[in-house]
């Protein structure tokens, strides 16, 4: 288990690497003078020279990249914003605890649904219940999330006016004060995001439950407890659930790391400004460190987490935890 | 003296443990097939026997090269196949085929029945797509199967019609010798007694030369000319069924051949079996000097797991690896490794 | 007062192709601390038997028949925590596959523990050495250190062997064995089937040991029933199976045994596969594949009659008494000789 555990962040350093140099010469592919657009407009030759040499782009890209990387590890910074003259950390840290809102809450709000939903439907297959389940499982997958957030930030938001039509208030309430702040109205425009959110992932996970569920019900040791004299709560409990989920697990890992590092479209349909919008931006404003600054910040976080989720379900399977 | 079809000389399969967290090294290694030595004559069935662990899967494996051996000769009629490489393989794999255990694994749910039997003519080019299918129906029918069954998938058909369905694949391009891994284990009673004799009668059709490894010891007795006993990756006894059955040698055998029960009700429950204790040890590590001493009742100490018996020709016609062979069967008196006496009667 | 009655007892379960008649009328009692073989192949319904009795079918869609007479009690009319309650405790079931009996992430020590506190309220420690008093019954080396092992840490034989110490730990009247020795090696099956015998003596209990392994049938029954296509076909002791038996379907078993034909000839075995319990062959279900086969054989069911002057014995067949003795004969003197070939 140690050594695999160690193998593990070895390789989550390597993927980092990896993730930051691909990205870094992508960009370089794009013919955008950096130095020229943050000059500005009416710079002469001369200044747009010194702005670039300023920002280190006169010199080779491997030494630029070289650069970034130091920066990164000793300073623990993620660069310095082109257009926002502001260092990437303050932008990605202001815009990472939105997206954190708005995915945990939608993979709690997902899980609520989809386990009872998942279990009750595998304990009465074709029941009037589990026949609903799939027929809401495949609305779920087949409605896209952007019309889905359009048309609840329209009906449910605009016409209805039950709750906000888009935007973000912060939950500490230290908005700069601006239009809004504290947990209720940070809850009320997080309701719609959340729903939406969850409505394609609960899908999935409602099928992906039901699945295992009556896979482990058929198996031998399920019956054995039985044999044993054990009540089906028990055996439930301990026998079919214990086992059903611990795929779950690692499944909903990475459906969360992979969600932290930028759910672009509900961000954007609700105008919340996370990970995923300030990436949109930042590559529209072909703003590189911005960029670069999301990519390895969202990278970052979906490698740890994956890295935990491995862990995590090594250590709860008796089988990888004592290989 | 019938020619040598099949010659396997010092036959190994490792199979390498690795660790490490960066750089894997090998720390310990899988002796899965450990030193086998067998000949195989033209037309005739050499039966292996032996329980999980013994190897005999994976030497079947690597005789056909879906396993690469890691020591030793495989020579197929005159031709050393050893590390041959796939384009020369490809003829020599027209007259060696195999039968698998499980036949509702081994053949392909997508695929009907028609395709799966004339794959290897398609792959092999034998014949137009036309001759290839009217092929097909007569081997359908040769195997007792209907012809008319074509079209159908794996899934309609039982137990036993699958794995007639995998010998007619076998036989499709007329091979020399079919390696049959334990092809009745997971059939009913009744239903293994067709497929044997099936086997039977398509090996004297066809000229067929056999190799049917099995755990059941009855089974291949029946079907086997000789018979090799295999433990942990090695040989410890080899010969005729008569010789072997009647008077083992090698204790193992004599072990296995007792633990088999007696459907005559009298015999079973008036003789006292000789039942090995323990387990079968790890292939990773296998006991010094003689791989079965720790489990055999006529250990002796000092030479038994000093040095490994080599397989010598013993009284009665089989050759057997052993120092202090079986004597008489039934035994009349065994000394177990804690120095108790059991007696054990032969099923007789 | 035998321990386990059962009478006329019939599963049945809906399907979306109809009704697959599993079990379909089978009687048979249990003596204390004696061992019943039921033997058949796929399909015979032996197994579904066994469930029924437990109470082990799926609820849904599955209609029970009959009488299930244990301790006087009607199992198949208990509600169903008073049947949990007998399940583990008084009647205890092994299964065929040891790999896949075991819940992979619980530890030995759990499951065995589960065992003893679900019929007991026993704390950790109590339930624990009892555990470990069981584990040392059906040998397994180191007990103590292995409570806290998990099942992939063992192998084939000595999985068995933790089931079967799950199944007496509660010490029941009644074991019921599921082909327990199939999936496992000839030596190791050679060792488990000592090690019952043993426990038997040991612990006193009955068994009810169903395989389709005539050796093994011989080595250990006391009683036999042979089930074909749902039904029984032959009851009796093991020397009535044995050396007399009565019916062709158990003539066929036996020539289907290897041992049982001299070397050089082919096996004699029983032609056809076993019939849909869908729709079972009309009369006496096995007259399709039966070399005996009279007129009346498709038109009416035999019903289980008494052999004449043996006790017991009982077969379903409508072949004249002189036709099966005189293949009785003949198969015990090849019983007897073949059994040197």
């Amino acid at each position: 288990m140690f050594r695999y555990v160690i193998r593990r962040v070895l390789w989550a350093i390597v993927l980092m690497l990896a993730v930051t140099l691909i990205t870094y010469v992508m960009f370089f592919a794009i013919p955008v003078d950096a130095a020229r657009l943050v000059a500005g407009k009416s710079a002469t030759p001369a200044e747009v020279k010194i702005v670039a040499h300023r920002l280190y782009l006169d010199r080779p890209i491997y030494a630029q990249y070289g650069h970034f990387l130091y920066n990164l590890v000793v300073n623990h910074s993620l660069g310095y914003s082109y257009n926002d003259r502001q260092s990437v950390n303050t932008t990605v840290f202001a815009a990472a605890p939105v997206t954190a809102s708005l995915v945990f809450g939608g993979a709690l709000l997902w899980m609520v649904i989809a386990i009872p939903v998942g279990v009750l439907s595998a304990l009465r297959p074709r029941s009037a219940l589990d026949r609903t389940a799939m027929v809401g499982v495949l609305t779920g997958i087949s409605a896209h999330p952007v019309w889905l957030g359009y048309m609840a930030s329209f009906l449910i938001g605009y016409k209805l006016g039950w709750l906000p039509i888009q935007g973000y208030c912060s939950f500490s309430g230290q908005n700069g004060g601006a239009f809004c702040g504290g947990p209720a109205d940070w809850f009320t425009h997080m309701v719609l995001p959340w729903s939406v959110f969850a409505i394609l992932y609960a899908a999935f996970y409602v099928r992906m439950i039901r699945g295992n569920v009556m896979e482990t019900m058929n198996e031998d040791y399920v019956r054995t407890a039985r044999a044993k004299g054990a009540p089906e709560s028990l055996v439930m409990r301990r026998h079919v659930l214990r086992n059903a989920m611990l795929p779950v697990v690692t499944m909903l890992g990475m459906d969360i790391a992979i969600a932290l590092g930028g759910s672009v479209l509900i961000e954007v349909v609700f105008g919340l400004p996370g990970l995923g919008a300030v990436a949109v931006q930042s590559v529209e404003q072909f703003d590189l460190p911005k960029v670069m600054g999301v990519v390895v910040f969202a990278a970052a976080i979906v490698v740890i987490f994956n890295l935990l989720v491995d862990i995590l379900y090594a250590w709860i399977d008796p089988r990888i935890r004592l290989a | 003296m019938a020619e040598e079809l099949l010659v396997i000389e010092d036959l190994e399969k490792h199979f390498p443990v690795m660790r490490g967290i960066v750089f894997k090294r090998e720390i310990a290694r899988v002796r899965a097939v450990d030193g086998v030595s067998l000949t195989v004559h033209k037309g005739e069935t050499l039966g292996v026997v032996g329980e999980s662990g013994c190897g005999k899967s994976t030497m079947a494996r690597c005789i056909l090269r879906l396993l690469n051996p890691t020591g030793g000769r495989i020579v197929f009629d005159g031709q050393d196949i050893t590390h041959m490489r796939r384009g020369k393989l490809l003829p020599v794999r027209r007259e060696l085929m195999m039968v698998f255990q499980d036949p509702y694994a081994s053949l392909n749910p997508r695929k009907r029945v028609g395709s799966i039997v004339g794959e290897a003519l398609q792959v092999h080019k034998i014949g137009t797509d036309a001759e290839i299918k009217s092929r097909v129906q007569d081997l359908l029918d040769v195997v007792g199967l209907n012809p008319e069954h074509y079209n159908r998938f794996p899934h309609e058909f039982s137990g036993g019609q699958r794995q007639r369905i995998g010998i007619a694949r076998a036989l499709a391009i007329k091979p020399k010798m079919i390696v049959c891994d334990e092809p009745v284990s997971a059939l009913d009673v009744s239903v293994q007694a067709q497929i044997l004799n099936l086997l039977k009668q398509l090996q004297r059709e066809f000229d067929l030369t056999y190799m049917f490894i099995a755990h059941d010891l009855d089974v291949v007795r029946h079907v086997s000319d000789r018979v090799a006993v295999m433990y942990l990756g090695k040989v410890v006894e080899l010969g005729t069924g008569s010789a072997l059955y009647d008077h083992p040698r090698h204790p193992y055998t004599g072990a296995l051949l007792s633990a088999i029960p007696v459907p005559d009700p009298d015999i079973a429950r008036a003789r006292v079996p000789m039942v090995l204790e323990g387990e079968v040890p790890s292939p990773i590590n296998p006991p010094a000097g003689c791989r079965f001493h720790p489990r055999c009742p006529r250990f002796h100490a000092d030479t038994c797991d000093a040095s490994e018996p080599p397989l010598e020709r013993k009284d009665g016609g089989s050759v057997a690896a052993c120092y202090y062979p079986l004597e008489t069967w039934p035994m009349a008196d065994l000394r177990m490794p804690d120095g108790r006496v059991g007696s054990s009667s032969s099923p007789a | 007062m035998p321990l386990l009655d059962v009478r006329d007892l019939k599963t049945h379960f809906k399907t979306d192709d109809g009704i697959v008649r599993a079990v379909d009328g089978v009687s048979f009692t249990v003596e204390k601390g004696k061992t019943l073989a039921i033997v058949g192949e796929s399909g015979s319904g032996k197994s579904v038997t066994c469930l029924t009795i437990m109470g082990l079918n799926a609820r849904a869609n599955t209609i029970t028949s009959g009488e299930a007479l244990f301790n006087d009690r009607d199992l198949l009319k208990l509600p169903s925590d008073e049947l949990r309650k007998v399940r583990g405790q008084e009647i205890s079931m092994i299964f065929q596959d040891p790999m896949t009996s075991l819940n992979p992430v619980h530890s030995i020590g759990k499951q065995l523990r589960e065992a003893v506190q679900l019929h007991a309220s026993v704390g950790k420690q109590p339930a624990n050495r009892r555990a470990v008093e069981m584990l040392k019954a059906v040998g397994i080396p180191r007990a103590e250190q292995r409570l806290g092992d998990y099942p992939h840490q063992f192998s084939g034989g000595m999985r068995q062997r933790v089931m079967i110490a799950m199944a007496l730990i509660n010490n029941p009247d009644l074991l019921i064995a599921d082909e327990p020795t199939t999936a496992l090696d000839v030596t190791t099956q050679a060792q488990i089937l000592k090690l019952m015998t043993q426990l038997q003596r040991d612990f006193g209990s009955a068994i009810v040991l169903i395989t389709h392994d005539l050796g093994v049938v011989a080595e250990t029954a006391d009683d036999v029933l042979v089930m074909y296509a749902a039904q029984p076909v032959e009851q009796g002791g093991y020397q009535d199976i044995f050396y007399r038996p009565h019916h062709p379907y158990t003539w066929g078993l036996l020539n289907s045994l290897p041992r049982l034909v001299t070397e050089g000839t082919d096996l004699k075995p029983i032609p056809g596969t076993p019939p849909s319990l869908l729709r079972p062959p009309s009369g006496c279900r096995f007259h399709v594949r039966c070399g005996y086969t009279m007129d009346v054989c498709p038109k009416v069911e035999p019903t289980l009659e008494a052999v004449p002057g043996q006790a017991g014995h009982s077969v379903a067949c409508h072949l004249e008494e002189s036709v099966k003795q005189h293949e009785a004969s003949n198969l015990l003197s090849q019983l007897k000789t073949g059994a040197k070939a």
